[in-house]
């Protein structure tokens, strides 16, 4: 021990290059030191200034109609973050006025439409403000020749997933995605989540729908993320449905690699 | 169905049934106000728990509060009963319960002998009306033991899983995070993964892994990998070296039908992690885990409250004299658990009531990012939770579960309550700690070794 700290470093943090995890973070007594013990705080505020984080969508409202795009902007039903946390029911519903909104619209716009892509907070606006529009920047470049016709960006405040579903009936869409904030985790506050729905109804469970998770720089790239909710979307088209019987397929492919990589050791056992 | 009326001055309170005035003599908590089922003032709660605590203990074999005919759990519970263990009590109300388990007359001896005689609903009936002190009081006096390799649950010692999730269930990052907490002294509970997918060939995989390091460093420790009890089935009759059997439950069988199982299908994954014969010191292989909300999350709570759906988890714990049980209390959210207050109580309900019914109870001392809940209250409920001399607490890599995305306790955290509460891991563990020279432990105090263990510093240096 070096006598001017008590702390001691452990002699194996070559093993962090192995994994994220916060291994080798060292000791005083048998409690953690300082510095290690403040950069989980920090992790943990961003987090949760994460979940707190007003949705900003006069921004986002903005930069869609630069890029030529209409928006609509509604609310759910949970009238505040507070009621929003321990309501989830209230999130996955329009508010009266904005269901009523939404109806005038497609009166207006008669004829349904292919594609309702919807915008919400969820519980991460960070997330929001900075994929929605690389994101579907990527998605619309790819998708262009599909031909396929788009209601206006629907924002959702206070949304959950599940409004993406009363937003599609509403607009007689044959398809919804969902972009939208997921519960931020200690290292990634800012994690996009995709859910694509064909058919959407009110009503429906998470069976009837495809997820693309963790859509951020540490994680899944905008153009991969693109890539697969399209293939999920041509797929869907083509056998009229979404959801758990569209996943086994899409997924088959991915599983080879899974298993090649667990067959490597590991120095534990003297064979990596 | 019977009726309860309560008086309080000159204001009438009246419930109509047990399941009501169960409910709404529950501490708050969102997932009963989610459910419609919690007491709509806190006068309404207290008289609620007035009520309660005057109904007689035998009224719970009389009105079960989900239909026997409808639900295998209750019917379990029922016809299980132990009317001859239940028979010092069976004169009292619930109030009188509460009375009696903090009197002399309850110690290890009496409350042992006590468990088979009570059911799920009176257990969870006499925590309503307990304060955190009383939970914690009557916790303390009861162990529950159990054994495979290891010796789980004796008084003075605190077990921890080491749990070395990695996101794309990554081996070397697996091996990685096991031997940071083995180095940390955690582990004796059991080394169990939480898998990133669950395709057949990986799960099998990581239970090879698993058992190679074990036997590779003479571990006294289990193994087990988290997945579905029938993907253990699959495992065991490929041959494979599994030791724990994991399963996620809830307290009624429509609940449970939404995981994929029921009491049949627990049998045979029971069955089959028995005919491996690969406990040394005993055969209690059963690895489970409950939380409050997850009959509601899955619509399957029939109108009971949500501390009382998980204790009758319990009722289907017991049946197969599990290795541990352990409540993920902080893990679902705060449409169920708001915040670190309600968060620490229900942690302090799960133990206390899966203890007095006879379960080896543990608690997965976490919160999300999105609960009212912070590292201050994960030690004010480890600390209780260590007074109350639960049998084991997860032990993680810095609180930070990167697989999961949620925090729980650190390597860290067992040992400050180790030392604080001058609590040791279980005796085979503590022994290999010592054997290997990672750490000794005396008058609580851990004097950790100067040198790493050769055999580590051997794998450590293939590394290089």
């Amino acid at each position: 021990m070096d006598r001017h700290t008590p702390t001691h470093d452990n002699p194996w943090l070559a093993l962090r290059n192995l994994t994220p995890a916060r291994i080798a973070l060292g000791r005083t007594g048998t409690s953690l030191p300082t510095g290690a013990q403040l950069d989980f705080q920090f992790a943990h505020a961003q987090a949760r200034d994460a979940v707190h984080l007003p949705f900003d969508h006069a921004g986002l409202r903005q930069q869609l109609s630069d890029r030529g795009r209409d928006s609509l902007l509604l609310h759910s039903a949970a009238a505040d973050r507070h009621q929003y946390l321990q309501r989830p029911d209230l999130g996955r519903r329009l508010s009266d006025d904005s269901a009523l909104k939404l109806r005038e619209h497609a009166q207006a716009n008669p004829g349904g439409v292919d594609l309702a892509i919807v915008v919400a907070d969820g519980l991460s606006a960070l997330a929001v403000h900075r994929h929605t529009l690389p994101l579907l920047s990527r998605f619309e470049e790819q998708a262009a020749a599909d031909g396929w016709s788009s209601a206006p960006v629907i924002l959702v405040e206070q949304g959950r997933v599940a409004v993406a579903d009363e937003v599609g009936e509403l607009l007689g869409a044959r398809m919804t995605v969902m972009l939208i904030g997921e519960r931020p985790g200690l290292s990634s506050p800012d994690s996009l989540g995709l859910y694509f729905t064909y058919a959407p109804k009110v009503g429906l469970t998470d069976a009837y729908r495809n997820c693309i998770s963790n859509v951020r720089l540490e994680g899944l790239s905008y153009g991969m993320a693109a890539h697969r909710l399209l293939y999920l979307m041509r797929e869907a088209c083509r056998r009229q449905l979404s959801g758990v019987n569209l996943k086994d397929e899409a997924e088959v492919h991915s599983i080879d690699s899974e298993n090649s990589s667990n067959k490597c050791g590991n120095f534990l056992l003297g064979e990596g | 169905m019977a009726s309860f009326v309560h008086t309080v001055g000159n204001l009438v309170y009246r419930f109509d049934s047990l399941k009501e005035v169960m409910a709404k003599a529950s501490p708050a908590r969102s997932g009963d106000f989610l459910a419609g089922v919690a007491a709509s003032n806190d006068g309404e709660r207290v008289a609620a728990q007035m009520a309660l605590a005057s109904i007689p203990l035998s009224h719970f074999l009389n009105e079960a509060l989900i239909p026997y005919e409808q639900d295998e759990i209750t019917r379990l519970i029922i016809d299980t009963h132990d009317a001859a263990a239940f028979a010092p009590v069976s004169h009292l109300t619930v109030g009188g319960l509460r009375d009696w388990l903090l009197s002399e007359a309850a110690d290890e001896a009496s409350l042992r002998a006590l468990a088979p005689g009570l059911t799920p609903e009176m257990a969870a009936a006499v925590s309503k009306i307990m304060r955190v002190q009383d939970l914690v009081l009557v916790a303390q006096k009861i162990r529950v033991v159990t054994t495979f390799r290891g010796t789980m649950g004796l008084r003075g010692r605190l077990s921890t899983r080491l749990q070395p999730n990695h996101p794309t269930d990554e081996p070397a990052g697996i091996a990685a995070s096991i031997l940071d907490g083995l180095l940390y002294g955690n582990g004796d509970a059991m080394i169990g993964i939480n898998p990133a997918t669950d395709s057949i060939a990986s799960i099998c995989a990581l239970l090879e892994m698993l058992d190679a390091i074990i036997q590779r460093y003479d571990i006294p420790t289990q193994a087990c990998v988290l997945t579905h009890v029938t993907t253990s089935i699959e495992a065991i009759n490929r041959g494979v070296p599994l030791d724990l059997v994991f399963q996620s439950i809830a307290g009624t069988e429509a609940a449970n039908a939404g995981f994929g199982i029921n009491l049949n299908v627990l049998q045979e994954g029971y069955e089959a992690g028995l005919s491996l014969k690969r406990g040394t010191l005993g055969q209690n292989l059963m690895y489970f885990e409950t939380g409050q909300g997850s009959a509601l999350s899955a619509n399957a709570h029939h109108g009971v409250d949500q501390q009382t759906c998980e204790t009758r988890a319990y009722a289907v714990a017991r049946h197969f004299k599990p290795f541990l049980v352990n409540t993920v209390v902080g893990f679902i959210g705060p449409e169920y658990l708001y915040n670190g207050k309600q968060i620490i109580r229900a942690g302090l309900e799960d133990h206390f009531c899966g203890k007095l019914l006879g379960v080896p109870m543990g608690c997965d001392i976490c919160y999300t990012n999105h609960a009212e809940a912070d590292q201050d209250d994960m030690d004010t409920l480890l600390t209780l939770l260590g007074v109350a001399g639960i049998n084991f607490i997860m032990g993680i890599p810095g609180s930070d579960d990167i697989m999961l995305n949620y925090q729980t306790t650190s390597f860290h955290d067992a040992l400050y309550a180790r030392q604080t509460l001058g609590l040791k891991p279980g005796p085979e563990f503590e022994a290999w700690l010592e054997r290997t020279g990672i750490f000794t432990q005396a008058d609580g105090r851990v004097r950790f070794g100067d040198n790493l263990p050769p055999a580590f510093r051997h794998a450590l240096a293939q590394l290089a």
